[in-house]
């Protein structure tokens, strides 16, 4: 299959449908592998930490946190622009159903911060660059989630959600830049693209194998929560019908 | 189109003259109450006049979009003017630059009197001037779109602010920063350029997105 057939099979929700079935239980016994492999292999094999001693291994689920709160941001952002562009529905649902994932995801790695903070920097809450960006983040996402509450129709709320998802993905950089002003306290990032992590391989490999792990669980989550939004908005179509029938 | 528009809204504005004070008002009652609640201590008042004015701005401006898009729709001239073949973003263009006359521009022209009450150095009050000159543009234009997307809400005043003060906080951090440098006597032409690229990416983007949202608002 090419890619101009997978583009316009993914904006019909019943291939949809009958293909994240077996997609989930793929992301999902990933994900699950992949995150119990590396709790262990990072709270209990990685060699402790030579400042911050064991207080260091929260590190394992912060960061996993933090990148897949600002990846799903910008997904919502694309998901945003397809909708507004082409119109397709597919990409309504995934805007639906990424806002409650990455907000509890932005909810996480504050709190994980938070909780690394006092031992390391001696307080639950600074205001430096990057708590202050993922915090603003945080907003955004609530904004998000109560304009599409706020608005009765479903199809107005969704793309009323893309304009504002659309805002924020233009906006973030800028926000970013804005807070980085300030002169910072927090480390700076733990992977870069472009440079060697400065950990040794058996403290970073875990965390690794912890970030590809939360990509998988949040693939799982989307599709899972897309085929019920897609069962609840094709409920008068034929096929869904015959599926619940086929059930009962 | 731009022009007929602007006359438009300039005569509703001088018809309703309380809509045109409101924000004014509600800027110097804050500023008083600040005054108060900080103990008239020159000291602390002036150290944190920056912030004090700008976040009152802010949320001066906040309270004057609300009332943006609200009588048009009422009354159905909003629909009317999205039907129309001419390109929408010139008549909005228009709407929100009468917004930022009496919003942002007004306060402008007020800082230094709010200035004077919370005891900011009188050296600073251009650099005042100037980033609230450059940044105000770029608050009414964002606040535009959240007004476009919350216009036929009943219940749209605190969403509003949900969703507009966050994309604020670049325009706070570099317009507040800009002053407290200034007072501090380092160089702060960084973040009036900033402030200045802020205000010009909102007027490329803005008024496309906030004709996107005002049809969107209208479908329902």
């Amino acid at each position: 299959m090419n890619l101009k057939t997978l583009w316009h099979r993914l904006g019909s929700p019943r291939w949809l449908y009958q293909m994240s079935g077996p997609w989930i239980a793929v992301l999902g016994w990933l994900a699950a592998l992949l995150l119990v492999t590396g709790c262990i292999w990072g709270l209990a094999f990685a060699p402790a930490d030579y400042q911050q001693g064991n207080s260091f291994r929260i590190i394992y689920i912060h960061v996993p946190t933090a990148i897949v709160s600002q990846s799903v941001y910008m997904m919502l952002g694309a998901a945003g622009l397809v909708l507004l562009v082409w119109r397709m529905k597919v990409a309504d649902m995934v805007l639906a159903t990424a806002v409650p994932f990455g907000m509890s995801m932005t909810a996480l790695a504050l709190f994980t911060g938070a909780v690394w903070g006092k031992p390391t920097w001696g307080t639950w809450w600074v205001w430096d660059a990057r708590t202050t960006s993922m915090l603003v983040l945080l907003f955004l996402y609530f904004g998000l989630y109560a304009l599409r509450q706020a608005i009765p129709r479903a199809e107005t709320a969704g793309r009323a959600c893309a304009v504002l998802a659309l805002l924020g993905t233009i906006n973030i950089p800028i926000i970013k830049y804005s807070v980085d002003w300030w002169l910072t306290l927090h480390q700076p990032a733990t992977f870069k693209i472009t440079e060697a992590p400065s950990m040794p391989p058996e403290m970073y490999l875990p965390l690794l194998v912890n970030v590809l792990g939360m990509y998988c669980l949040f693939g799982a989550v989307v599709l899972a929560g897309l085929r019920l939004e897609i069962l609840r908005r094709e409920r008068d179509t034929q096929w869904v019908r015959q599926l619940v029938e086929a059930r009962a | 189109m731009f022009t007929g528009q602007l006359q438009r809204e300039f005569k509703l504005l001088l018809r309703s003259r309380e809509e045109l004070a409101n924000p004014l008002i509600f800027l110097f009652l804050a500023l008083t109450l600040f005054a108060l609640g900080g103990g008239g201590s020159p000291e602390l008042l002036s150290a944190f006049a920056p912030a004090i004015i700008w976040v009152l701005v802010l949320l001066a401006n906040l309270l004057a979009l609300e009332g943006m898009f609200r009588r048009d729709f009422d009354d159905g001239s909003l629909e009317m003017l999205v039907l129309l073949a001419e390109p929408l973003f010139l008549p909005l263009l228009a709407k929100i630059f009468m917004h930022w006359l009496y919003s942002g521009l007004a306060m402008t022209l007020l800082a230094p009197l709010a200035a004077l009450i919370l005891f900011l150095p009188a050296e600073v009050v251009p650099t005042l001037l100037l980033t609230l000159l450059v940044g105000t543009p770029a608050l009414s234009l964002i606040g535009a779109i959240g007004a476009a997307l919350t216009v036929s809400l009943r219940k749209g005043g605190v969403l509003l602010a949900l969703l507009v003060l966050p994309l604020y906080v670049p325009v706070l951090i570099f317009g507040a920063g800009a002053v407290s440098e200034q007072m501090a006597g380092i160089s702060n032409m960084a973040q009036i350029y900033w402030l200045l690229v802020i205000s010009m990416i909102a007027l490329t983007v803005a008024p496309f997105l906030v004709a996107a949202a005002l049809r969107i608002s209208l479908e329902q």
